[in-house]
């Protein structure tokens, strides 16, 4: 597969590995954080911690929508599959998640309407393909994916399809990055910045790191070179003492991003004031909503949601996990009471949820 | 977050240039192409694919560059390797 | 009256779920937490493929399966074919000889006639292509909307080969994990077929009876070999864990050596899913002794469909209980068993 196996050489990953050993300091400890979830999947999938020397240690970080998503929103998204009538359109990553009553898996065993879709257009296509049902489709992701809900809501106007909603849980990646650079307890000595949001927002908005808080970003592409490259590129800034953004994913992001996806975002969606993340708490201006203009297609105005907010129980340490304080097996609830198969905490049933990916990958 | 995967547009069904057919290792899928449609996107050109959208199209100077950088450093370490072989001390700086 | 007090069950499931039917995790606890404690008896104790029946001086194997798939018919085969196909293999993988194969049919009512006559046909074909007779059954009709068109369930009865003794205990570090050929075809055509994700691609299903495989295999190196599947659902990596899961020993896969077809891999990645975790119907799993392996391999390349048969991997001596993948690079990974059915995902 082209611009795939090019990136996945075993030769030149090696020879990474030499280079970053040869240069890593031995008397210190590297703390780096990958932001991106897609990022935490690819480090256990190819088992990159086994040929970086043993004093680089990946902060698994929280850009893992959904297991930020809060069981209360989980519970409103069901809410609403419940009316007489309504498909709930959802991406596969949903289908699992636990709600207080259920995954979505579970209540459609028990008869909800409730379909996995691969895209929104594929919800939209759904909706005219059943003019006697109401189809809500399940919006979560970062900015990646918040332009493809975007185009969808401007193209349900455009062909006038009333009997669709988007329940709309997309949130941005930068004020989480901000609250954790910011909170005292972290220990991070550089970021490895997300590849695909950056696609959309380019690498600009992350120039606070570097300026404000004197850490390098090097933003990073998903395949096991692409990851190896870019702790090199971490450590020879650290090694030179610099702190700047680095794009090393370049054959795809450029460093202004998709003007034509943030056109699309900014036409169809406004920043929520605040908003809850599981395990950080509320960050106000972190998650995008719905315009006025588009009420028609906002599920939240369609339908009444419980609005509950739900709290983890207090032996789930999640929100630890995903500021990176604590490493997943060291939650004490990872891999007893709280696994993949029964996840008391959403990190455990995202496949690129740091305790996910640590239970499935990482030997015991 | 965000699987994305490198496709390459094979058509544009319909001559609507919003929908194109993507192709990976023969797997075809239509696309919504209308976030590229600031630049010039023809049958031929590699995208990255994110829940049916082409989000970026692939820039091929730089995939090239990044990767000549790569194989260099695959080289200089395998010529390190031989040296070692050698019983050779280590000169590079 | 029966006075005996029902067993202790370890299955805390309230209801049933698609997961338990998956072939993975869930499928497992069903059975081992709930079924088996009810059924309790020592042929039913190994839980494997086909049970084992002394008698006389044979000993007969006897299998039972259930077909389910939808849509019925899909690119390189039916329901038919799958249940005649499948049945054969679990009765293949547990070295036994086909005798003869039965079936039932649940169909709904309102299914088309030419739809069941071409499954007929397709189970008569695949049968005669085999050899082995279907001697029997059953048919029962439900109501419209049940039984998505038609369900198959069967029944198949073999003789175990007396020069082969199939025991997970005897795997030694050192063995090695032979595959028949690339894997992943069959799942992904059917998630295609049901056409819900919208992608196109010429992929067939990989359904046949590899009794003709192991058949060979048997008159060259019967004695080495230690265990076999046919990784159906939940693929590889469950029917590996199955072998490994409380063992002494692990296994170690040879990431780069496990063949899959270009389509294959590129629905997986699009989809990001693992090509471990698909279903097979066509393929076949071999532990065999260190210095047969070559002359396995050499036996499966010389017949018509083997020519892809690799070794991807061996079984070691760590980590106990587990299935480790290797890249040649050096990085490792746990490969897990599926816990319910495969999901795309878009994170």
């Amino acid at each position: 597969m082209k611009y795939v196996d090019e990136y996945r050489d075993p030769k030149l990953i090696a020879a990474l590995a030499h280079e970053i050993a040869r240069i890593a300091d031995p008397a210190r400890t590297y703390r780096i954080m990958e932001v991106c979830g897609g990022h935490t999947h690819a480090i256990y999938r190819y088992g990159l911690a086994d040929v970086l020397p043993g004093n680089i240690e990946f902060v698994h970080g929280p850009g893992c929508p959904v297991c930020v998503l809060p069981t209360g929103r989980v519970d409103d998204g069901l809410a609403i599959a419940e009316n007489a009538g309504v498909i709930l359109a959802c991406f596969g990553d949903m289908m699992r998640v636990p709600g207080t009553k259920g995954t979505p898996l579970e209540r459609k065993a028990r008869g909800a309407d409730i379909r996995m879709v691969y895209s929104p257009l594929d919800a939209l296509r759904l909706a005219k393909e059943n003019p006697q049902k109401h189809v809500c489709f399940f919006a979560i992701g970062f900015e990646t994916t918040a332009p493809s809900t975007a185009l969808t809501l401007l193209q349900a106007k455009a062909d006038n399809v009333r009997n669709f909603s988007v329940f709309c849980n997309h949130v941005v990646v930068v004020p989480p990055m901000r609250a954790i650079v910011d909170a005292p307890e972290m220990q991070i000595d550089a970021f490895i910045g997300p590849g695909h949001v950056s696609t959309v927002i380019g690498v600009k908005p992350y120039a606070f790191i570097a300026e404000e808080y004197g850490k390098p970003v090097v933003v990073s592409g998903f395949e096991p070179l692409d990851l190896m490259e870019s702790v090199l590129m971490v450590l020879r800034q650290l090694a030179a003492g610099e702190a700047k953004v680095e794009n090393q994913y370049r054959r795809f992001v450029s460093d202004d991003g998709n003007a034509a996806a943030l056109r699309a975002m900014e036409a169809t969606m406004q920043l929520r004031p605040h908003f809850e993340w599981r395990g950080l708490g509320s960050i106000p201006y972190s998650a995008l909503g719905i315009k006025p203009e588009y009420a028609a297609w906002d599920a939240e105005v369609q339908f009444e949601v419980p609005g509950v907010r739900v709290t983890d129980p207090r032996s789930a340490q999640c929100g630890d996990v995903l500021k990176g304080v604590l490493r997943p097996p060291q939650c004490a609830l990872f891999g007893s009471v709280c696994t993949p198969e029964h996840p008391v905490g959403a990190l455990m049933v995202s496949s690129e949820g740091a305790c996910a990916a640590h239970y499935k990958y990482a030997p015991a | 977050m965000c699987l994305a995967i490198p496709a390459q547009i094979v058509e544009f069904p319909n001559g609507d240039r919003t929908v194109a057919v993507a192709e990976v290792a023969g797997v075809r899928r239509r696309v919504n192409v209308d976030l590229l449609r600031d630049g010039e996107l023809a049958s031929g050109d590699w995208v990255l694919l994110h829940v049916g959208f082409a989000m970026s199209r692939i820039s091929e100077e730089q995939a090239r560059e990044q990767m000549e950088i790569l194989q260099m450093l695959g080289e200089a370490e395998q010529a390190v390797d031989e040296v070692r072989g050698y019983g050779l001390a280590e000169t590079r700086p | 009256m029966d006075t005996l007090a029902p067993p202790k069950r370890r299955f805390r499931d309230t209801q049933i779920e698609m997961a338990h039917g998956a072939g993975g995790k869930a499928s497992r606890r069903l059975v081992e937490g709930l079924i088996a404690p009810y059924f309790a008896n020592p042929a039913l104790a190994a839980l494997s493929d086909a049970a084992r029946l002394p008698y006389g001086d044979a000993v007969l194997a006897t299998t039972a399966d259930g077909f389910v798939v939808k849509p019925l018919q899909f690119p390189g085969g039916s329901i038919g074919e799958l249940a005649v196909n499948g049945t054969l293999n679990d009765l293949a993988v547990s070295g036994a000889k086909p005798l003869a194969l039965m079936a039932t049919f649940i169909l709904e009512a309102g299914l088309d006639v030419t739809v069941l006559e071409r499954e007929i046909d397709a189970m008569a074909r695949a049968a005669r292509r085999a050899g082995v007779p279907i001697v029997g059954g059953d048919t029962k009709v439900v109501e419209h909307g049940m039984a998505d068109g038609m369900y198959v369930s069967t029944f198949g009865l073999g003789t175990i080969d007396p020069r082969v003794d199939l025991d997970p205990a005897s795997i030694r570090p050192g063995d090695r994990v032979l595959l028949s050929g690339p894997i992943g075809d069959h799942g992904i055509t059917i998630l295609l077929a049901r056409g819900d994700l919208d992608l196109e691609a010429d992929l067939r299903s990989d359904t046949r009876s590899v009794w003709p495989f192991v058949a060979a295999l048997l008159e060259r190196c019967a004695g080495e070999i230690r265990w076999m599947r046919d990784p159906t659902r939940g693929g590889v990596a469950t029917a590996l864990n199955e072998l490994i899961g409380g063992s002494a020993y692990g296994v170690a896969l040879y990431e780069e050596a496990i063949p899959v077809h270009d389509g294959v891999r590129g629905a997986c990645e699009l989809l990001g899913l693992d090509p471990l975790h698909i279903a097979n119907e066509g393929q076949f799993l071999a532990v065999v002794a260190a210095e047969a392996a070559e002359c396995a391999l050499a036996t499966l390349h010389a017949l018509p469909g083997g020519e892809r048969a690799t070794c991807i991997g061996e079984i070691r001596a760590e980590p106990k209980g587990r299935v480790l993948g290797v890249s040649s690079y050096g990085g490792t990974r746990v490969v897990d068993t599926l816990v319910g059915d495969p999901l795309p995902r878009i994170c």
